[in-house]
């Protein structure tokens, strides 16, 4: 090992090289098949990228297309979409985090107050179990509960409302969504808040019952400060990914009547890309998406670290 | 339910206040209730698959238990050739991904768990970067064009070849084997590649598991790139075979049977059946890992 040999002079570069290519040649031998997946498959389309500065035509290939500079950016920004696209994928996201970011939490709280070990356990298998199942299944159970004689509609008639497909109308596309994720995603999620639970000193509650607290009392003042680190920064982690909404759920549940609040940045350039095969506009479009999350990211990022001294990198 | 009415505290019972045991009850009903809401819609299905398809036609709404039970609809299922396929295409695709997978992710936890390369710092770097950028959705299409991958099976194979998500599970779980293991193994004369699968991979085999889990649910449950991949119905995994009878409603189980007027005859009822039959596999196995899966999520939340 490098450590255990005593220099006294730093070793010119060229024998320092050779020095760790020998020692560690095994080593460099197992990572190259990695190096090589990442220059095929992760390198290569980011040097795709340049056709967002340029007029691609498959006939000319990347290179030889000829380059137009920020000309579908600004055809971008002035098509009236874009207002239409920011505000659906802020929609989305924003609901996303207000109404299922807590939820984990409430139920790892809920879950925490249960004495019953088998109960406990029990349950926590059941709300696992949809993070399990396809987005295909996921969605096209929504589908045939919101169809317009579907058990949602059946349940909808019951409080007087009309019967209607429900995926069909664009005020009811959010909550769809946003109800459909914290089904599939509660239980996965509150995972993370429970073993956080079970790092909370017992004898904190012990104290805190000597002194009278009833549980209330201890869950405001003990639980949840001893989670609270943990919230902040997958608080801090999600709101850095608010304008990320991903294209396959949307995908498979929004139709040509829901685009009006449905239709995202990632979906517009599926829709442009591949089907309409706009490849250098689309490709502008998902630049810009994936700068605008970077951006959000370091900035959460840094306020993460100043904040709670604890950050991605 | 009579042990829940004391609390324990240093060996000395209390009782608990009538408030205590009303939010008791309250928290188990609200608890019930969401496993309720979590368990009827696969319950729905269950049933329904079971129905004989003209009482589904006929009553589109709720259903607690099979009418007119029949398993036409499983025979349907098992005898057309899409769906066959279908299962035929996924098998492959994970006998294949599966070893690939592991291999790839052993190696790169190994190296990043390993210290004192020159290079370690720049590898590490290109690694983590594909984490936070990547060229988008038509650049990766064009990519995979361009590599004559387009409509074959290794366009689902070789760009998920490798998560560096669970490349941090898998070093992480790695850096927790003590490093006298690894020292004394080199001082035998060991290499490093004898060192991963003699020594590393044995002691590491639960998180193994895990990994196996995500990447083999992750293939089971990938849609999307098949669907712009593929252009053959035959190639296609099951997933997107049962994307086309659920989600778009198209027509391609009676353009490719034989006997189109049997797949009419249970045309509701073999949605539910092909739901079952994909669903299932993937719900039998992740209970038994369960206990594992508190480390895989804690590797994501703290630094990378």
């Amino acid at each position: 090992m490098s450590q255990n040999v005593v220099t006294y002079k730093k070793p010119p570069l060229g024998k320092a090289l050779k020095r760790d290519i020998q020692m560690h040649f095994w080593k460099y031998v197992l990572i190259i098949p990695i190096l090589v997946y990442l220059a095929l498959f992760c390198y290569k389309p980011m040097y795709g990228l340049i056709i967002a500065f340029k007029n691609y035509r498959p006939s000319r290939g990347i290179w030889g297309s000829p380059w137009v500079g920020f000309t579908w950016f600004e055809t971008f920004f002035k098509d009236p979409y874009f207002f239409r696209l920011l505000r659906n994928t802020f929609r989305l996201s924003f609901y996303s985090i207000l109404f299922g970011f807590p939820a984990p939490i409430i139920l790892a709280l809920l879950l925490n107050e249960v004495t019953n070990t088998k109960f406990k356990r029990t349950v926590q298998t059941i709300t696992y179990m949809p993070y399990f199942i396809s987005l295909v299944v996921a969605c096209s159970l929504v589908k045939i509960y919101c169809q317009a004689d579907g058990l949602f509609s059946q349940i909808g008639q019951l409080f007087g409302a009309a019967p209607q497909n429900l995926l069909i109308d664009p005020a009811k596309f959010t909550p769809i969504y946003v109800l459909s994720g914290i089904w599939q995603n509660i239980g996965w999620n509150s995972i993370i808040y429970l073993a956080a639970l079970s790092g909370i000193d017992q004898e904190q509650y012990e104290a805190a019952r000597i002194d009278g607290a009833n549980r209330f009392q201890q869950v405001l003042h003990i639980t949840i400060p001893g989670i609270l680190p943990t919230i902040m920064i997958l608080f801090i982690m999600r709101m850095g990914s608010i304008l990320n909404v991903g294209y396959e759920k949307v995908l498979l549940l929004y139709t040509d009547a829901t685009y009006e609040t449905a239709d995202v940045f990632s979906t517009y350039t599926y829709r442009m890309g591949l089907q309409n095969q706009k490849y250098s506009l689309s490709t502008a479009v998902g630049l810009f998406n994936t700068m605008v999350n970077i951006v959000f990211l370091l900035f959460t990022n840094w306020i993460s670290t100043k904040t709670t001294e604890s950050g991605l990198f | 339910m009579a042990k829940k009415e004391t609390v324990t505290m240093h060996g000395m019972a209390i009782r608990k206040s009538t408030g205590d045991k009303i939010f008791d009850v309250f928290n188990t009903l609200i608890l019930l209730a969401l496993c309720f809401v979590t368990l009827y819609p696969m319950w729905y299905v269950v049933c329904a698959s079971f129905t004989n398809n003209t009482y589904l036609v006929a009553h589109p709404g709720a259903i607690w238990w099979p009418h007119g039970f029949t398993t036409g609809s499983y025979k349907m299922a098992f005898e057309h050739p899409l769906i066959l396929s279908g299962y035929k295409n996924i098998l492959m695709i994970l006998a294949i991904s599966l070893p690939i997978n592991i291999i790839m992710t052993l190696f790169c936890g190994y190296f990043l768990a390993s210290k004192g390369m020159m290079f370690k710092g720049p590898i590490q770097f290109l690694i983590m970067f594909t984490m936070f950028f990547s060229g988008g959705m038509i650049p990766t299409y064009l990519n995979i064009r361009s590599l004559g991958l387009f409509n074959s099976m290794w366009s689902l194979i070789l760009p998920g070849a490798i998560s560096v998500y669970n490349c941090i599970i898998c070093r992480t779980a790695i850096q927790a084997v003590p490093e006298s293991l690894t020292e004394s193994a080199y001082l035998d004369g060991a290499n490093d590649l004898i060192i991963v699968f003699r020594i590393i991979l044995p002691l590491i085999m639960p998180t193994i598991a895990v990994l196996l889990l995500y990447y083999g649910v992750g293939h089971w449950n990938s849609w999307f790139p098949a669907s712009i991949y593929l252009t053959d119905n035959y190639k296609l995994p099951i997933q997107n075979v049962l994307r086309s009878i659920l989600i778009a409603n198209s027509n391609i189980l009676n353009a490719a049977a034989s006997e189109s007027d049997k797949v009419d005859e249970f045309a509701e009822a073999i949605k539910y059946s092909t739901i079952v039959l994909t669903t299932v596999p993937v719900l039998c196995i992740y209970p038994f890992l369960q206990k594992y899966f508190v480390k895989g999520v804690m590797v994501g939340a703290v630094k990378g």
